[in-house]
């Protein structure tokens, strides 16, 4: 089993401002930055916690940044630390898109927005795909890939819906990972 | 907009923040029916206008909501909606971490959230797969986004910087 981290409270404040540099840079999905400020970088939680929270946050309904963000808050600053972290996730970007809007309401769509976007879309997927494979070290042995297999044909090739396939997959992959607890 | 029109579309606002599981890209068919088909708040080009202007922006994807409520009813559209598509889902999320945090070491607890571990990892690569087409036009796209993971796995380059690369391949037309 690896070892968890130890317990570590931070502060509101420091919470928020986390929060809201991750949200800034986050172009293209804030799960990719959230990831590297935590794991690789404040080392907050380990390759194992950032998977086990970040399943947690996508199977919760809501966008699942905003589910990170108030379940790293309140694991580090209980509900203070949520309301924190929520805050810092929305607040600066809440005002961002609204300058973006009203931008955009005067002076119409710019197609130079356009193109640069198209650019930084492909890195994006490519960020997030690093992230994909940066995690795939929590797998330690054979049997957890046969569900990352399954859940990716699944979802993404076959295109069924989400909740089909991780509630079909989910009893067995809990299963699997409660009989090797035992073993 | 009258502020009944403004109450109901929060009220819906909030019961999709509890169907949005899979993220708030799940919802978006049904937020374009609410907005678009059935109230006629916007056209369907304004609606898309609107989703992908909060791509470009940094944040969540999900604040192309508060830009639909500032569409349709300025500054207390934009703050009411924001609230009626975080409040529910918070409050669940807070919840259930609140649940966890009781029992932390419950082997069964345990159990779950290991064995949901595989799961999500694959739901990410998923995630890349589906999303690959829709931003790469050509093999170009494709070499940039390939070159993106080589350089996050191999190099300590902050990948701000390549966003920013990707911005100008994008101005410059290379992809």
């Amino acid at each position: 089993m690896p070892p968890e981290s130890p317990e570590l409270r931070v502060g509101a404040l420091e919470l928020f401002l986390a929060f809201t540099r991750i949200t800034l840079s986050s172009f293209g999905g804030a799960l990719f930055w959230s990831h590297r400020a935590f794991v690789e970088r404040q080392r907050w939680l380990t390759e194992q916690e950032f998977a086990e929270i970040l399943a947690l946050a996508q199977l919760l309904p809501g966008a699942s940044g905003v589910n990170l963000a108030v379940l790293v808050g309140y694991r580090f600053g209980g509900s203070r630390g949520a309301f924190a972290s929520l805050a810092g996730f929305l607040a600066a970007p809440f005002f961002v898109i609204m300058v973006i809007g009203m931008l955009h309401q005067r002076y119409g769509e710019l197609p130079l927005v356009h193109a640069a976007l198209t650019g930084m879309s492909a890195v994006a997927v490519g960020l997030l795909l690093a992230m994909g494979v940066r995690m795939t070290t929590v797998l330690r042995t054979r049997l957890p890939w046969l569900f990352v297999t399954l859940t990716f044909v699944g979802v993404g090739v076959m295109r069924w819906p989400f909740l089909a396939v991780v509630g079909a997959l989910a009893p067995f992959a809990i299963a699997a990972s409660w009989r090797g607890r035992q073993a | 907009m009258s502020l009944t029109d403004l109450a109901g579309l929060c009220l819906y606002f909030m019961m999709l923040s509890f169907l949005a599981i899979g993220g708030a890209p799940s919802v978006l068919p049904e937020m374009h029916r609410y907005v678009v088909e059935l109230h006629a708040l916007m056209s369907s080009a304004q609606f898309a206008q609107l989703y992908s202007l909060a791509q470009v922006a940094p944040g969540p994807n999900v604040m192309y909501v508060p830009l639909i409520g500032w569409h349709v009813a300025g500054w207390i559209g934009a703050v009411s909606t924001m609230f009626a598509v975080i409040v529910p889902s918070f409050t669940l999320t807070l919840f259930v971490a609140h649940l966890h945090a009781r029992h932390p070491k419950a082997a069964f607890g345990i159990a779950i959230r290991r064995g949901l571990t595989p799961i999500t990892i694959g739901l990410l690569f998923a995630t890349v797969w589906i999303l690959l087409p829709a931003v790469n036009e050509d093999w170009r796209g494709y070499v940039l986004t390939a070159l993106t993971v080589l350089l996050v796995l191999r190099t300590s380059l902050n990948p701000i910087w390549l966003l920013a690369a990707g911005a100008v391949a994008g101005l410059t037309g290379i992809v």
